[in-house]
């Protein structure tokens, strides 16, 4: 390895992307050239550093470990004589505040435990050599010289690591029954399917620490004897793909990856497949079936992939985040990871926390943590301090969880008993604010969009929801639809073929359960006690505070907007369509909902 | 003005010799890749920019499948389109941040500057608009994907500088 005395990380996030990123790193090396340092300042492309709406495009430099932050091409040649040639910080393009603010994931918060997202934004993802200096691969090198196959597995079933997916089935014992196969021809395969909209934690890692994943996969061939594996990544993540790319071939020139791995006569090689945005892809056998380059349509269990999978061969499959935490349990032992979370899921997991909280972005936190804990400890309480309603976990298939069940400790059964699952990790926090019959209404919109079409209950049944919630919507409610509705939850969630299906009225039956006065408000009294759903509000100009500045007027789309200059304006309820742009671009806070 | 024969041939890159070494390229690397269809189908979609009939036809013939199933691989992935888009592509994100982070205003908006619904692709074939599912991007919610850029809380009064560019790109070409 070179020696530099300097270190350059320039954010490539897509955010600093679309600022010009790439133009700065190339005017970067054009003036190190210029100025003859280019042998002893290296510049490398990292992830996020900061929030790059506020400071993109953004480096840090070490040893100093100075952030500048807001730089464009022609700051270059300036900031190149002074902080390399002369070696003064340049102090005005150091970022503004000195906490860095990775909106994404940023320093840990209060009650945070990272072991997944450990090296995310501290190491270059696109150099294998960073991830080896952090430790990395010594777990592979300890499994392949130390460990026999069945050792692997028993130290994966004794830290009780259960699939990371959502479903928490103990990755060990899936492990065991691909290793029981006596086909010689075995798979592996890595889901990066992560369509649950507002979960971007395996995104994060492919992107920011993607030999965390590979060296998973390659322990776990070697456990259950595979000899290739593959990677399905959603198109929506061209980055996570190009970063996965460049990991495997370095991992291949490192001898990690392709013929006898460390010498240990263990061979196995990985590819990257993307997926083509279908959302259903997710489900492991519809995600095989779009490998082997057919519609990703899923198909009954049993035989499970352990028995029968890619290609009709025995084939194991788990999610980005438990692949990346296996590395961990090698080195760290079993007795470790087991030692933390409760009694029935062991461990972290990340969650990606978004909506009405202070603090979006990534968490990775213990089992055993209560929600309240999430919301108000790691999220730091609702925005604007309004009023906690409900929050929304699991993703599309997920329910909504109301207040009154916040101090439940998080792990896969709890949700479950109240009528939501784990699932991947999105959480949805929603204040007073939110209508949960239009969240419905959203969520049955996207399932009925995804649902393949295979089954019955979930192509028909989905349609029928949405049919119902939109109605409700619009103010057309009937009585009887309540009723309609949960016995559509039941038949779909009994009969449907597969986890889509099943999962598919967890939203609506959790909403009915916990939040029916919204919908009987919504049919019977024709309200929206929210204030959200179009049909049944209107907008309106309070007199005194508009100041008449027009703004609202020149946004309308529709013209339903009339009134003078520096006059109180006046809004036609019969042309507005409710779309509440006036209420965004209004300065003044004069446009009220009734 | 375009006459008809141009316009047809401009739909059928497998008229057109660049083109048509192009997609012979990805289908003779990828052929004998199991499961190699989704493959090409993928590489068709990203260089060439849409798969239409005549080009399902020649991967099926290529590699000796039935048109049907590769017809069905293409309907079923939204990702695949079988007509060409406009030369800009503009994607509004429909994940829930960005849903309830204002995606339906800046919808509306956009339909207000350009006269289209989200799916359609302006007259002049400069910019098609489409929503999409999340780009996990949901800490700048809302946001929009112009050709490859991801742009982060946009609201609906800067929306007319993020389409600016591409429709003063769309006005150059004809001038030109």
């Amino acid at each position: 390895m070179a020696f530099y005395r300097s270190h350059v990380l320039v954010s490539v996030d897509p955010g600093c992307l679309a600022k010009g990123a790439l133009e700065v790193i190339d005017a970067l090396h054009d003036e190190l050239v210029a100025q003859g340092l280019v042998d002893e300042v290296q510049v490398l492309e990292t992830s996020r550093i900061g929030d790059p709406v506020q400071y993109g495009p953004d480096m840090m430099v070490y040893p100093e470990g100075v952030h500048y932050a807001n730089l464009s091409v022609d700051d270059i040649p300036y900031l190149v004589e002074e902080h390399f040639l002369k070696g003064r910080i340049v102090e005005k393009f150091r970022a503004k505040e000195i906490t860095v603010a990775d909106e994404e994931l940023g320093a840990p918060k209060p009650k945070e435990v990272r072991i997944v997202l450990r090296n995310c934004g501290k190491i270059d993802p696109n150099n294998i050599e960073d991830y080896i200096a952090e430790g990395g691969y010594m777990a592979l090198a300890k499994a392949l010289s130390e460990m026999t196959p069945e050792e692997v597995i028993d130290t994966v079933l004794r830290s009780g690591l259960a699939g990371r997916g959502g479903a928490g089935f103990p990755t060990g014992k899936k492990w065991q029954f691909a290793r029981n196969s006596s086909d010689p021809v075995k798979y592996i395969i890595c889901n990066a399917d992560e369509g649950d909209p507002g979960a971007f934690m395996n995104r994060r890692v492919l992107e920011s620490d993607p030999h965390s994943v590979i060296e998973g996969m390659i322990i776990a061939a070697y456990a259950i004897g595979a000899q290739q594996g593959y990677i399905y990544c959603r198109a929506e993540y061209p980055l996570a793909v190009k970063t996965l790319n460049i990991g495997i071939q370095q991992a291949r020139e490192f001898g990690l990856l392709g013929e006898n791995i460390l010498g240990s006569g263990f061979s196995f090689d990985l590819e990257v497949r993307q997926g083509a945005g279908a959302f259903v892809c997710g489900e492991e056998t519809a995600l095989m079936a779009s490998i082997e380059g057919r519609r990703g349509e899923p198909r009954p269990r049993p035989p499970f992939p352990a028995v029968k999978g890619l290609f009709g061969k025995p084939t194991n499959i788990n999610n980005v985040e438990t692949y990346a935490v296996v590395p961990q349990i090698i080195v760290n032992g079993a007795e470790w990871y087991a030692s933390m979370g409760t009694e029935n899921s062991k461990g972290t997991k990340t969650f990606a926390l978004a909506g009405d909280v202070k603090h979006t972005g990534l968490i990775e936190v213990p089992f055993g943590i209560t929600l309240r804990e999430i919301v108000y400890d790691v999220g730091g309480g609702i925005k604007d301090d309004k009023k906690f309603k409900a929050i929304q976990t699991g993703g599309p298939m997920g329910g909504c969880i109301p207040e009154q069940y916040l101090d439940l400790p998080v792990d896969y059964k709890s949700l479950a008993s109240v009528g939501s699952i784990m699932g991947s990790g999105g959480m949805i926090v929603m204040d007073e604010e939110t209508c949960m019959v239009d969240i419905a209404r959203f969520f049955m919109e996207f399932t009925q969009d995804e649902s393949c079409g295979k089954c019955v209950p979930c192509r028909v049944g989905t349609r029928r929801i949405l049919e119902i919630l939109t109605r409700i919507c619009e103010g057309k409610g009937r009585d009887g639809d309540i009723e309609t509705l949960e016995e559509l939850c039941r038949e779909i969630s009994s009969t449907s073929l597969c986890g889509l299906g099943q999962g598919a009225p967890n939203p609506v039956a959790s909403t009915l359960k916990y939040f029916r006065h919204e919908y009987e408000a919504h049919i019977y009294e024709k309200r929206c006690p929210a204030k959200v759903c179009r049909a049944l509000i209107t907008y309106e100009i309070i007199a005194g505070v508009c100041t008449g500045c027009t703004v609202c007027a020149r946004n309308c789309p529709v013209n339903a907007i009339s009134g003078e200059r520096r006059q109180t304006h006046h809004i036609d309820p019969d042309i507005c369509i409710r779309c509440g742009i006036c209420m965004q671009v209004c300065n003044f806070n004069a446009i009220r909902i009734n | 003005m375009v006459t008809a024969t141009e316009s047809v041939t401009a739909s059928n890159p497998l008229a057109i010799s660049e083109k048509k070494q192009i997609i012979d390229q990805i289908i003779e690397q990828n052929e004998h890749l199991p499961g190699g269809l989704m493959v090409i189908l993928n590489e068709l979609q990203s260089q060439i920019g849409f798969i239409s009939e005549p080009m399902q036809q020649y991967v099926a013939q290529k590699l000796r499948i039935p048109v049907s199933i590769v017809h069905g691989v293409v309907s079923f992935y939204s990702f695949f389109t079988t007509s060409p888009r406009g030369k800009h592509t503009v994607k509004f994100c429909m994940g829930t941040a960005c849903y309830v982070g204002g995606t339906p205003q800046l919808i509306e908006k956009a339909k207000q500057l350009l006269g289209i619904e989200a799916g359609q692709t302006t007259p002049d074939g400069n910019i098609t608009l489409e929503l999409c599912r999340c780009v996990g991007a949901c800490s700048q919610a809302p946001v929009v994907v112009v050709d490859e850029e991801i742009i982060g809380r946009v609201r609906p009064n800067k929306f007319p500088q993020v389409l600016r560019p591409l429709q003063e790109d769309g006005k150059v070409e004809k001038s030109s």
